[in-house]
């Protein structure tokens, strides 16, 4: 099927795009001046977060309005590649954070809110699973989704309401960015990486269930 | 013309849940025995001389609401499902709404009963002064559970037609509870503390706009988990 292939050749473009991205990061980007090396995980971890939490958006979508099967195939499959960046999130964090805050889990707002979002996916996935016909499915899921999209304000929110030791957003904050122009570069360009691989990943998961759909409508007939 | 309405259908179905739970009493009493048990499944978990009684309340007040409320909110719809009752409901000529800002209510009533058995039983078992701050603690108990029982409703109304219903609510609904939980735990945390009360302010602020928000939005996506 040509939507498969062509988010394969998304995916795998994505992907020799990402070494290029940790290629530039860690050979011709400077080094940060408290965080050293571990700095670097913050090329992966933010524009993953972005995407995780982007998805959920997506995956609240209009299907109420318009009962369009395309619109409960593409909000599965952003669910599920939303689970994965979350997925990536919660492992590069620990990681970076196990160096500088000298702790792999430190129950920081931003952590827990992330591990949130994580099972909140999880349980949309779950729910998923555990209805049978596909018309409920599609509804069930589109009601926890928006109910997810309404809940990431309020997780936002918390952020600044709790004492944390997580790095206040440095990008995307009131004024300009504060990072220096060649590491700004460096995320964008990630940023943009992470994006074609988000895109990669759907399609390709959007065109698997629709060929399934087609499979299982076939074996009834 | 629609509204007043809404309301009378919604409190017909609350009275209607509330008028079944009275003639039988099963569930909260057994939701009653539950919420003792775990006060004193509390005390035996811990060393009193590590951790004081006042430091520890919060936790056991809102771990013990949570549980119980979970197994409140499983049976709302649960007992619909007896002889198609829920067909019937949907049956009947009302707004579909209504029908979800009854089981809102019934559930509410329920939880808060709960509630105030809770509430005296940590009193009287941790030592917990509550009598002083009972207003603001009331307050701060009152949003809360609106805010988790009002996203909770919605989605029993989704899982009971799912298998592993009474694993699945908890499944869904912890995530949207943790977020009014925490905020109500910090505010009891204060409270207890003799803190003043412009510091339970803030959180009390959120928990409005977390009730508001979920509230009008689980009103409108109601019908939606009931559409055949």
């Amino acid at each position: 099927m040509r939507m498969l292939r062509v988010g394969r050749w998304i995916t795998a473009i994505g992907l020799v795009l990402l070494a290029g991205v940790y290629v530039r990061a860690l050979v011709y980007t400077p080094l940060e001046a408290s965080q050293g090396l571990a700095q670097k995980i913050f090329y992966l971890h933010v524009p993953a977060a972005i995407w995780a939490e982007t998805a959920m958006f997506l995956v609240g979508l209009a299907y109420l309005f318009t009962k369009d099967p395309r619109l409960d195939r593409f909000a599965a499959s952003s669910a599920e590649v939303g689970t994965v960046f979350c997925a990536i999130v919660l492992t590069t964090g620990p990681i970076w954070g196990k160096p500088i805050w000298g702790t792999w889990w430190s129950w920081d707002a931003r952590l827990t809110f992330t591990l949130f979002l994580f099972l909140i996916y999880v349980g949309y996935l779950l729910l998923r699973g555990a209805v049978a016909d596909p018309g409920a499915r599609a509804r069930f899921a589109a009601v926890l989704g928006i109910c997810g999209m309404c809940e990431v304000p309020f997780i936002h929110l918390s952020v600044y309401m709790f004492p944390t030791l997580h790095p206040m957003p440095i990008v995307l904050q009131p004024g300009r960015p504060k990072l220096p122009a060649s590491m700004l570069e460096t995320w964008l360009l990630s940023l943009g990486v992470f994006t074609l691989l988000y895109v990669g990943f759907v399609v390709q998961r959007y065109a698997v269930s629709y060929l399934r759909e087609q499979l299982e409508a076939m074996s009834e007939a | 013309m629609r509204s007043p309405n809404l309301v009378r259908h919604a409190w017909t179905i609350a009275s209607k849940d509330l008028l079944v739970e009275l003639r039988s009493r099963t569930a909260i009493l057994s939701v009653a025995v539950f919420v003792v048990l775990v006060l004193v499944v509390f005390h035996f978990g811990r060393d009193p001389t590590a951790v004081s009684n006042i430091d520890l309340a919060p936790s056991i007040l809102w771990v013990t609401f949570t549980f119980a409320a979970i197994l409140a909110l499983n049976r709302a719809f649960q007992i619909e499902l007896e002889n198609q009752a829920l067909d019937g409901l949907l049956l009947a000529p009302i707004d579909r709404s209504s029908i979800y800002l009854g089981k809102l209510i019934a559930n509410l009533v329920f939880v808060a009963a709960i509630e105030l058995l809770g509430v005296p039983l940590l009193a009287l078992f941790f030592n917990v002064p509550v009598l002083p701050v009972l207003g603001p603690l009331a307050l701060v108990i009152l949003l809360a559970t609106i805010g988790f029982v009002s996203v909770g409703t919605l989605f029993s109304a989704m899982t009971v037609r799912t298998r592993f219903a009474e694993l699945l609510l908890p499944v869904l609904l912890l995530p949207f509870m943790i977020l009014p939980l925490s905020w109500a735990a910090r505010a009891t945390g204060s409270l207890f503390a003799g803190r003043p009360l412009s510091e339970v302010d803030g959180w009390l602020n959120m928990l409005a706009v977390y009730d508001l928000v979920f509230v009008v939005l689980a009103i409108l996506l109601f019908p939606a988990t009931v559409n055949e």
